[in-house]
């Protein structure tokens, strides 16, 4: 089956095309849209916003999250901070900007436009959260603070002291309950999707497992929207939360849906370095830190002296040195990969010898310790709870970590995947943030498809089906489906060798650093597919766990994820063998400069790469979405 | 009305009337030590002022409101801590409480204790009922009931007195989280006066209980003298 | 080190459960508690034992998902932090260490140390938030609000909804949960239009879950982990009496309650 890549994006000039493709949606009354049953897969911040908004639209809107609530979904980890085009602090910023800054971030790999609508879109978003009540940090005269994030030259990110994610999340589950109260949306918690139901190339619903019980459920509805996060935890270690998966996008990529940029993943560079394999996860410091921190390595290898011994004139501020205009705050990827650099060359620092300084020295002589208990006290409570170090009198040891996939489920402009009437948003999606995402803007964009896009985009698709299809979970289709989630949970529950699935996922997270973490080279990427490929034969034969199926069972869950993982894996790698270039995140060594920086292919890759699923360990079939410039054309990246 | 009846259905309006009975009381028990330090001026004051309060019938109208205010703060005290019982039915295997004093977890048996004492001390002094002198009998010069001899010379008895010292200590227990805790159910709370709520948590209860304590111990250190013999 | 876990383990709903004490080897003064449940859970696992089930996520103290009672105080010995936040430094070698699930009428035990918390959610539902729709608010910037109120709006919003207060309260009491939910909008010029509705619905959804009252016991906050201060609750207390005066809504019988999961 072949598919025909269609982005959909209107016509007319980049500024126009939201406004445009608005007004020719097609709409459904609101006396109609009762009779649509809409459901909606995570509670995140793009998915609880998209319920709550579709429900107060009118629609019947049924949710479902693994969590026991919609409010622990991982945007609650977001500290930073969210961005907006606001230019409150008169600093030169406008959407134009705020556009070109993410489209540059995403080192023109993104669609322009789209980073448009999200630039525009950002406005109303932060007009919206505070309506809803949400505690922006504010400055004294009672308006509101911003705060710089990297990739950026002007200040545009709102915060909510270090809980930014926490408090939009509140806001979204708030309205959500609001409609929850109307009796419009109902929330379905501790299920977990394992497949999408597709019935004449259209979705019309979703199998899920009651964790408590381990009840298969049907669920139809008129139409399906996945916002179920990203697939950081493919490397085990990573600053997402523990149950971050893959598994629903993975399970609608087998059922038909393309998988695009897999390989497109993002490393924080300053997360708290790992301190020994018993470690369950990697704990990121916000990005907000480089605005007053400076980070550096011993100028020399081998130089064991403790930090406040070395002199400045033995110190190498490696940021500032090779990025003079962003200095600590260059982009996440570049930071990252410098890190790495110097800690290859043997002058990382602290036990392991992966890690860098981030110093706050300056900044306390500058700002002084009450201010900067003000902006990072939490911060250095969190360092100091984990390491048991004080960053207030030595400096902070950071090295980089998984964080954030920019790849996802392919969709058009109007966010529908390649499966008709099956709309993917926030990082689930193959998002807008190209190759590389700026800070601050995940947030932005999992809002803007909640909020703003999707609630009309899927009204769209309703009206544009001719009449409302009678829900029927009774339809082969769903007993199919039901079939294969069944038998794939006995099949694990059923596992009995002797290794247990922890192991598992850590050596599947070791394969994905070593060969396709920060840099990624050829012969690493190959030998990759094979260790994966072994990896999930060892997974297969050789796991264990125990409890049933039938009950609360968490070590079945992490289970189903890991095997999701260990097919994901492969194709996340096919994609990063395939494209030979670097961009972003996206770092091959066969391509870069004599200096070590990144060189992209825009003759042959300035496209979307999007996947289609033929078979476990079969390759999978390549589509592309060519990407065209119309407003700003591809530069090379520079932050020097 | 309908407004009292919703406030009283639900668990905030019934702690507010328990902070209410609970004040009310903790006013009567003012006016109580004041009236009772007469004893203080001799039983001539002391008796004409229990006459006094025998005989005036406002008074008697007082004493209706604050039988009733008692019987609302004790029974509704039941059905919150039965009610919180419920609200926990599996208790942990070792609750640690990390700040609650010993006077905190036992709010209800220094309840109990204080209601106990309030009968005892009403067959004492009220009824003569406990008394070993019978000193409830007495008379004093006018005619009048001599309850400054009851009062004393019933205090030079060691025992009851000692009784009474021990009822007060529960009160002292009870009221050292009583208070704050009302003043914290009718929102007085606040940042800004912290300071002045922690006052009062602990003032107002020492005073009563100072105050209260200083008679029978005064009558067993024999500072306060029965009263002479009859001319 | 070497450290027993004495776990509470339930096999559902309805089953009888019972501590049972686990060995845990090799433990780490670096690892954190929840750590040391996944060692042992790798173990249980390789003798195809069940795994202790608890709730757990972001394992950075913001989800609000674990919940384990440790020695007899929610989250642990340790002020202002969750379980997932506790590292085995604070234990010696060859301690026992007791962790039970959270326990209140309201919070029934799943399965182990997992329970069903969506009584708080509940009342989430029935006032926790401001009705606005996309693409209605007025510019963000005419909203102006000092920034002290911002701040303490702010602390009374970081509660994660860990049910903690609950767990630590001897009246099983959700005060501090429905306090701090209320008081953050309370404390907005954006929450005013709804506020009498907002305390009313919460407090009297509060009592229908089977929540204790408040007995202003203050173990809530000691055992927070947001450490957020009892003072909001005597600011539910004083807008709830307000509103039980003042609102037309409370002259009228209330409303019935219709809660699905
Ligand atoms: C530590 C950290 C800090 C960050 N800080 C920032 C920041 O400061 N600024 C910024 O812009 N971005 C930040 N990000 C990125 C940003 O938080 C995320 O990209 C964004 O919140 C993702 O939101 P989401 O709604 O797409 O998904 P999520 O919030 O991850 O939600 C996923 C939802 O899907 C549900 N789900 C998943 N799979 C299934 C399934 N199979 N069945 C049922 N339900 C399922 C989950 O239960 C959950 O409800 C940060 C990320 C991390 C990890
Ligand atoms: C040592 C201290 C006390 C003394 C000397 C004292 C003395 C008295 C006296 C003389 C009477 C009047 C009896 C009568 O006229 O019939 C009385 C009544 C009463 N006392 Fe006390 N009392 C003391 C402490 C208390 C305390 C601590 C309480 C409550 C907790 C209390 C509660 C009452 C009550 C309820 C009455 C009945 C009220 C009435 O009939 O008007 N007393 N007391
Ligand atoms: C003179 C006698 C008494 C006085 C002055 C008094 C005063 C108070 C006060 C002020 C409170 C605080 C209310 C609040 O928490 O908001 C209180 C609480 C309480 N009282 Fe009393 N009380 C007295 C007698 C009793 C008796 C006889 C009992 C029961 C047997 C009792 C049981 C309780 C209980 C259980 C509470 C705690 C209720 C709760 O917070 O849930 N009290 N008391
Ligand atoms: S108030 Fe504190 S203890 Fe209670 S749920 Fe919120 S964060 Fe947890
Ligand atoms: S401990 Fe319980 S009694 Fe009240 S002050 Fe806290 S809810
Ligand atoms: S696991 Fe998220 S708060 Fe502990």
């Amino acid at each position: 089956m072949t598919i025909d890549l269609d982005p959909r994006i209107p016509g007319g000039p980049v500024h126009e095309k939201w406004a445009r493709r608005v007004n020719d949606l097609g709409l459904v009354s609101p006396a109609n849209r009762r009779r649509y049953r809409i459901l909606v897969v995570g509670t995140g911040l793009a998915g609880a916003s998209a319920a709550a908004t579709l429900a107060g639209l009118g629609y019947q809107v049924e949710c479902f999250t693994f969590h026991d609530s919609p409010r622990r979904a991982h945007s609650v980890a977001a500290q930073g901070g969210i961005n907006a085009a606001k230019n409150y602090q008169n600093d030169g910023d406008s959407v134009e900007r705020l556009f070109r800054d993410t489209l540059k971030g995403g080192d023109f790999r993104s669609r322009e436009a789209s980073v448009y609508r999200l630039a525009a879109l950002s406005n109303a978003i932060i007009d919206h959260c505070v309506a809803q009540g949400i505690p922006f940090t504010r400055e004294y005269g009672g308006l509101l603070a911003n705060r710089s994030f990297g990739g950026a030259q002007v200040s545009r990110t709102f915060y909510v002291r270090g809980q930014t994610g926490q408090q939009l999340l509140l806001g979204c589950y708030g309205a959500l309950s609001r409609q929850i109260l109307a009796r419009r949306a109902r929330v379905h918690a501790r299920r977990e999707m394992l497949d999408v139901v597709v019935r004449d190339g259209r979705a019309c619903g979703i199998i899920t497992r009651r964790l408590v019980d381990g009840a298969v459920e049907r669920h139809a509805g008129h139409a399906v929207v996945l916002a179920t996060g990203g697939y950081s935890n493919v490397f085990h270690f990573s600053t997402n939360a523990m149950a971050c998966n893959v598994t629903a996008a993975y399970r609608a990529y087998k059922r038909g849906a393309l998988f695009a940029n897999p390989c497109f993943t993002q490393i924080h560079p300053t997360c708290i370095p790992l301190t020994g394999e018993h470690q369950s996860k990697l704990t990121l410091m916000s990005e907000s830190l480089r605005n007053d921190g400076r980070v550096w390595v011993p100028a020399r290898a081998g130089d064991s002296r403790p930090p406040a011994q070395i002199p400045e004139s033995d110190r190498d501020y490696f940021l500032e040195r090779r990025y003079p205009a962003f200095g600590n705050l260059a982009p996440r990827d570049i930071a990252s990969r410098a890190v790495k650099q110097v800690c290859d060359e043997g002058r990382g620092v602290g036990p392991l010898g992966r890690g860098v300084y981030l110093d706050f020295a300056d900044a306390f002589g500058r700002i002084g310790e009450e201010e900067m208990q003000a902006r990072y006290g939490n911060l250095f409570e969190m360092y100091q709870r984990i390491t048991d170090e004080d960053p207030r009198c030595a400096p902070m040891r950071i090295y980089p970590a998984a964080h954030y996939t920019m790849g996802g489920l392919w969709v058009d402009y109007d966010l529908m995947s390649s499966i008709p009437g099956l709309f993917v948003i926030g990082e689930a999606n193959f998002s807008d943030h190209g190759a590389n995402r700026l800070g601050a803007s995940a947030l932005m964009q999992g809002l803007a498809d909640g909020y703003f896009i999707v609630p009309l985009t899927v009204g769209d698709y309703l009206a544009s089906s001719t009449s409302v299809a009678a829900l029927d979970e009774t339809l082969p289709e769903f007993a199919a489906a039901e079939r294969d989630v069944r038998r794939r949970l006995q099949r694990l529950a059923g596992l009995c060798g002797d290794e247990p699935v922890e192991q598992i996922h850590r050596a599947l997270g070791h394969i994905m650093w070593e060969r396709c973490g920060m840099t990624r080279g050829a012969p690493g990427l190959v030998s990759a597919l094979d260790e994966i490929a072994a990896l999930r034969e060892r997974f297969w034969s050789r796991a264990r766990l125990g409890g049933g199926a039938s009950v609360l069972n968490i070590a079945l869950e992490k289970a189903g994820r890991v095997a999701d993982f260990l097919e994901f894996a492969e194709l996340l790698v096919v994609d990063a063998l395939t494209r030979e270039e670097s961009c972003g995140g996206h770092f091959r060594e066969e391509h870069q400069s004599a200096d070590g920086e990144a060189v992209r292919d825009d003759e042959n890759f300035s496209h979307i790469a999007a996947w289609q699923f033929r078979g476990v360990g079969a390759a999978p079939a390549l589509y592309r979405e060519d990407l065209a410039f119309e407003t700003l054309q591809p530069t090379e990246r520079s932050y020097r | 009305m309908r407004r009292l009846i919703r406030l009283a259905r639900t668990s905030i309006g019934r702690k507010l009337l328990m902070a209410l009975s609970g004040l009310l009381l903790v006013l009567f028990l003012t006016a109580h030590l004041l009236g009772n330090l007469k004893v203080l001026q001799g039983p001539e004051a002391f008796n004409a002022y229990a006459a006094w309060l025998q005989g005036h019938p406002v008074l008697w109208v007082m004493r209706l409101g604050l039988l009733l205010v008692f019987v609302l703060h004790t029974g509704l005290g039941i059905h919150l801590a039965l009610a919180n019982r419920a609200a926990r039915p599996l208790a942990y295997v070792h609750p640690a409480s990390v700040q609650m004093s010993l006077a905190e977890r036992h709010i209800m048996l220094s309840g109990v204790v204080v209601l106990a004492f309030v009968v005892y001390h009403l067959l004492h002094l009220t009824f003569g009922a406990i008394d070993p002198t019978h000193s409830a009998q007495l008379v004093d010069a006018q005619g009048r009931a001599d309850v400054y001899a009851r009062v004393v010379t019933g205090f030079r008895n060691p025992w009851l007195a000692a009784s009474y010292l021990l009822a007060l200590l529960a009160l002292a227990a009870h009221l050292t989280h009583a208070v704050r805790s009302a003043l914290q159910t009718l929102g007085a709370s606040h940042e800004s006066h912290q300071a002045v709520i922690e006052l009062l948590a602990r003032a107002v209860p020492a005073a009563l209980v100072v105050g209260f304590a200083a008679i029978p111990l005064l009558a067993l250190l024999g500072v306060l003298e029965p009263p002479g013999p009859r001319p | 080190m070497n450290v027993t876990l004495r776990v509470w383990r339930q096999a559902g709903r309805d089953s009888p459960g019972r501590l049972v004490d686990y060995r845990v080897a090799d433990v780490h003064a670096d690892m954190s508690f929840l750590e040391v449940l996944d060692q042992l859970n790798e173990q249980l696992a390789q003798r195809g034992e069940e795994p202790i089930a608890f709730d757990h996520d972001c394992r950075e103290g913001i989800c609000g998902s674990c919940s384990l009672m440790i020695d007899g105080v929610p989250h642990g010995p340790e002020r202002g932090i969750t379980a997932c936040q506790l590292y085995m430094r604070r234990f010696h070698d060859g301690q026992t260490i007791l962790v039970e699930p959270w326990r209140a009428a309201a919070f029934g035990v799943i399965r182990d140390l997992v329970v069903d918390r969506s009584a708080l959610d509940r009342l989430m539902h029935a006032g926790g938030y401001v009705s606005v729709n996309p693409g209605s608010a007025p510019d963000a910037s005419t909203t102006v609000i000092a920034k002290e109120k911002a701040d303490t709006a702010f602390l009374a919003a970081s509660c994660i909804g860990c049910g903690a207060c609950v767990a630590a309260c001897p009246n099983a009491s959700a005060m501090l949960f429905v306090a701090a939910k209320a008081s953050h909008l309370a404390l907005l010029p954006q929450g005013q239009p709804e506020h009498a509705h907002r305390v009313i619905a919460m407090v009297e959804a509060m009592d229908r879950e089977g929540f204790g009252s408040c007995s202003n016991n203050y173990e809530c906050a000691a055992a927070c982990p947001k450490s957020i201060p009892v003072r909001f609750i005597a600011r539910l207390n004083r807008a709830f009496l307000h509103a039980a005066l003042t609102s037309r809504e409370f002259a009228r019988p209330p409303p019935h309650a219709h809660f699905e999961s």
